[in-house]
């Protein structure tokens, strides 16, 4: 190939590889109107389907009378549970070894659940088919409190587990009681508590939000009965398992199912699971013979497929007088709503909490989860985090803060004291991790001096002393986080998803003109995976990223994965990627050896090819060598250039970061004005900065949300209120804040290339940022704890309670 | 469902005129997603409160999953698929959010362009806090607005002559 003789400079920026702010990929389709999502498809003869919900949280179901319906021109179809008993799919598993109805059997645990499936020519004539069917229902008594949920009189509220006090994860305590889940020494943790010269207890409650990506779930299925094949479009975090699912309820072989993930409209944890929309419009495809469209509206998206958190942790640090940590003892009391549909690996049915001792050295610790059953929706995902790790960040930096009033430390000062050093990496934490890297005293000093932290200390206590002296009625609070999480699920040795294991995959192939397609088992929406995955391979291979498609979603094309959420897919994907880049690498060595007539230990790599050590005018780019393979690969070598991997990582990857958040409380509103915040994240090696700083941007404005007032709330009946976005807090742009971001590089040791994952490290460390800064607001005037979300009503009544309104 | 009452729709839409029978109640959102096969204008809400189906109508925006396409009668539309010049090129919003990276899913970006080309036609040099309010009814979930602050920004420097420093984070 002729090219004008350019510098190494040139060579290696035209390749636009890894630590690159590569333009996205994506845009050029998503900024014309070009995208290709779920409701976008639309198939010959297509039909839609709808679900009636329940208008009661807990009852029996007398009657269901549908003959209205089934006579409105244009319906084709009402499916309840009697339809799908012959089938065994009136009940699906879920990923916590739980089951759950599709269509409510005999009775409803939830408002809202579903009772039948409506399927006609449209979605007008689904709706208006609703609207005449007729349920009788029979009231029962409701449970909303999870600390209600095991009162001795409680009322039953899962009568199919009768009878069964072991569940999927051990003995049930009560009839209403899922799992308790322990993990720590419990006889030392209760020592250093005796012992302890300080301790601090109290209950943190994290409250029930939701992830509510901008398009909702649904799906597009059609079966072949010809070819007796299923093919269905879906929104997937997770199209592999999908399809797994889907063929073990069906019985439609596996490899006569396509799942097909297109482009998805963000996910951040509610796409990971299997909804009853999804197995209703199977069942109507092959029922009805023509292809079923399934949409949620976002009332059933807030009210229905999954929620996050809901975990009451009760907290206890014990430390010696000087501010040195000793023990940490955590109990959990986990609503997992109306069916155990957490989105957790198999055996950990209270995710990976026991990430809870933080980025402190805690000499010994013990956590106990106990999961139970209210009458509200069923999940308990991920929202915009690894398993359960934001509730163990909110519990461990709100504890610290806790701990540092009662000491009358400084809470960044007490930070310091108890960070884990650098050279105690890798480290065993007291609740069974090994951490991987970290250096969190370099993160934390220059986070203070980029906000000059003690300056604000010292504007923050002459506030105070002007607001005891009447002179405002402003308070100014700084909020401290310093975050430590747990991504990249995981090692098959302790996670799996329905018995397979949590590795992932790509699969790389170069053409002969040295162009290459590669597909990967992870699922982006949003992410930027087809620019920053080929930036990956242009790096490992010196071919340029714009030469390089990336394919994801289809099942029947990419290698089998576990799919993209918990931040796992850089630490896994990404991994399985530069693994099988290097796999290609080698066999190029070989082919360049033979082209260029030497030993292939007498080559080295340089940029986009190898050249002959002590002899650079001799060499072959990896262009050169791709042709070569097609046309004249070494005699006894297989021909072509192409490699799979499939990664199983050794551990999890540990990112952390330094957070602060400066707001201004105006105790005579409750509104907080964020002055500033400033986000330092140490993600490893970072391969594009430009789609990290937009992540960390997008994490901190859920974050922002969620501390600030998202909740999903339900009265005393069981009634949600509030699922609209008319009173379910998003954020617009005129609230955000504006996010300062920084960070630091401490790459995974055990990761191919380094990276970590940072996609959720902000909403991780940002919602304890937000919440200690309401809460050191208050802290001089004598408040310990405010719980979330903080907005104005309830900051202004935390004002009220603590009588500055007099 | 032959015996549905339609009504004549006439609207120019991208430029092109075009007739169609609806029923009253079609939304106008689902008329251009599936009458006429326009699925760039997304459904987010159905409520008016995210944006994401924001299309330009006579010269303002409108959710339009809020109007009946029978009320767009004699009506010219514009949506994302009509925003690129007419000479293929891309327009100075799209580019900008390219360029100042603000996008992610790109599920609200269609709308957040269409809102925003309005915004700069009535007003060419928008300080920070103009764009802030003036996009606030459209959500986005991914972005956190900043960088979609400045693509609006690069778009108006480019469009008044002006080159856009800034980079994006």
């Amino acid at each position: 190939m002729n090219e004008m003789v350019i510098t190494r400079e040139q060579r290696e920026a035209r390749l636009e590889g890894m630590g690159c702010k590569r333009k996205r990929v994506e845009d050029v389709r998503f900024t014309q109107g070009r995208g290709n999502y779920v409701d976008d498809i639309k198939m010959p003869n297509m039909v839609h389907g709808d679900f009636v919900r329940s208008q009661y949280a807990h009852a029996k179901i007398v009657k269901i009378d549908a003959s209205k319906a089934k006579a409105l021109p244009g319906v084709i179809a009402v499916l309840t549970a009697e339809d799908l008993k012959p089938l065994g799919l009136h009940w699906m598993p879920t990923l916590a070894g739980d089951v759950q109805a599709v269509l409510a059997d005999g009775k409803v645990c939830f408002q809202n659940q579903e009772i039948a499936f409506v399927v006609a020519e449209n979605r007008y004539i689904t709706d208006d088919a609703i609207q005449l069917i007729e349920v009788e229902y029979e009231e029962l008594p409701v449970v909303v409190d999870p600390f209600q949920s095991m009162a001795p009189d409680a009322p039953v509220l899962r009568p199919d587990l009768d009878g069964k006090m072991t569940g999927a994860h051990g003995p049930r305590k009560h009839h209403n009681h899922i799992f308790e889940w322990t993990i720590g020494d419990q006889s030392a943790t209760d020592l250093a508590f005796e012992t302890a010269d300080v301790t601090v207890k109290e209950m943190l409650s994290y409250h029930r939000t939701h992830p509510s990506p901008l398009e909702t779930c649904q799906c597009l299925a059609s079966f072949d009965k010809i070819k007796g094949e299923l093919t269905v479009y879906g929104t997937f975090q997770a199209p592999h398992v999908i399809r797994t699912v889907a063929s073990l309820l069906s019985k439609i072989p596996e490899h006569k199912i396509h799942v097909i993930a297109p482009d998805i409209g963000g996910g951040f944890g509610n796409k990971v699971g299997a909804y009853a929309g999804y197995i209703c419009s199977i069942v109507a495809t092959i029922v009805t013979g023509v292809p079923v469209k399934w949409v949620e509206d976002r009332m059933e998206n807030l009210s229905t497929t999954s929620f996050a958190r809901d975990y009451h942790m009760t907290t206890e640090i014990a430390a010696t007088k000087d501010g040195k940590v000793t023990g940490l003892r955590v109990h959990v009391l986990a609503d997992h709503g109306a069916f155990d549909a957490c989105a957790d690996p198999s055996k950990w049915p209270a995710g990976f909490m026991n990430i809870v001792t933080g980025s402190y050295d805690f000499p010994t610790a013990h956590l106990a989860v106990d999961g139970v059953y209210t009458n509200k929706a069923p999940g308990g995902v991920a929202y915009r985090c690894s398993f359960r790790v934001t509730e163990a960040a909110y519990c461990i930096e709100r504890g610290m803060d806790i701990l540092a009033q009662k000491l009358g430390m400084d809470p960044a000062d007490l930070r310091l004291k108890n960070f884990i050093r650098r050279e105690q990496f890798p480290y065993q934490s007291a609740l069974g991790w090994e951490y991987d890297s970290g250096d969190y005293h370099t993160a934390m000093n220059k986070a203070m001096e980029a906000i000059s932290y003690r300056a604000l200390r010292a504007e923050q206590k002459a506030k105070q002393e002007a607001f005891r002296r009447g002179e405002t009625r402003e308070i100014m609070g700084i909020g401290v986080s310093f975050f430590t999480e747990i991504v990249g699920a995981g090692p098959s040795k302790n996670c799996d998803i329905l018995g397979v294991a949590m590795f992932d995959s790509a699969e790389i192939r170069i053409h002969p003109t040295g162009s290459i397609i590669a597909r990967m088992g992870s699922k982006s929406q949003g992410q930027g995976h087809e620019t920053t995955w080929a930036q990956i391979i242009a790096t490992e291979l010196g071919i340029p990223a714009d030469d390089i498609m990336i394919e994801e979603g289809n099942t029947d094309t990419a290698p089998y994965g576990l799919g993209t959420y918990g931040s796992r897919s850089t630490p896994v994907a990404g991994a399985a990627i530069a693994m099988a880049a290097r796999k290609i690498k080698n066999k190029a060595q070989m082919i360049a050896a033979h082209l260029l007539e030497v030993s292939e230990y007498d080559l080295e790599w340089d940029i986009d090819g190898f050249r002959v050590k002590g002899n650079p005018e001799r060499s072959k780019t990896m262009k050169e060598i791709a042709w070569a393979s097609y046309n004249s690969p070494p005699p006894g070598l297989e021909p072509g250039l192409e490699a799979v991997n499939y990664y199983d990582p050794p551990n999890m990857t540990y990112p952390f970061g330094a957070y602060f958040c400066v707001m201004d409380i105006d105790v005579d509103t409750g509104v907080a004005k964020i002055r500033r915040f400033y986000a330092l994240d140490d993600c490893g090696t970072r391969i594009n900065p430009m789609i990290i700083e937009g992540q960390v941007h997008g994490g901190l404005t859920e974050a922002f949300a969620i501390a600030m007032g998202q909740e999903i709330k339900y009265d005393e009946l069981g009634n949600v209120v509030g699922a609209s976005f008319m009173d379910f807090f998003i954020p617009t742009a005129v609230e955000t804040p504006h996010w300062e971001t920084d960070h630091t590089v401490t790459p995974s040791p055990h990761h191919p290339i380094g990276a970590k994952g940072v996609g959720e490290s902000p909403n991780v460390g940002g919602v304890p940022a937000f919440s200690n800064a309401v809460n050191d607001a208050f802290g001089f005037l004598g408040s310990t704890h405010i719980q979330m979300p903080h907005d104005a009503w309830r900051v202004w009544e935390a004002a009220k309670k603590l009588g500055v309104h007099a | 469902m032959s015996d549905v009452q339609t009504y004549p729709v006439t609207v120019t839409v991208n430029g092109k005129k075009i007739q169609r029978f609806v029923e009253s109640r079609t939304l106008l959102i689902h008329f251009l997603r599936e009458e006429l096969n326009l699925t760039g204008s997304h459904i987010g809400c159905e409520t008016s409160h995210c944006g994401a189906c924001t299309v330009e109508i006579d010269g303002t925006s409108v959710k339009s999953c809020t109007m009946f396409a029978v009320q767009a009668n004699g009506a010219v539309v514009n949506t994302v698929e009509g925003l690129a010049n007419s000479d293929g090129t891309l327009h100075a919003l799209q580019e900008g959010f390219r360029q100042m990276h603000g996008l992610q899913c790109g599920f609200c970006t269609p709308g957040m362009l269409m809102r925003a080309k309005v915004l700069l036609s009535e007003n060419p040099d928008p300080t920070e806090e103009e764009i802030r309010h003036g996009i606030a009814g459209n959500l986005c979930r991914c972005t956190g607005y900043q960088n979609i602050v400045k693509a609006i920004q690069y778009a108006a420097a480019k469009l008044n002559g002006r080159t856009y420093q800034e980079a994006a984070e």
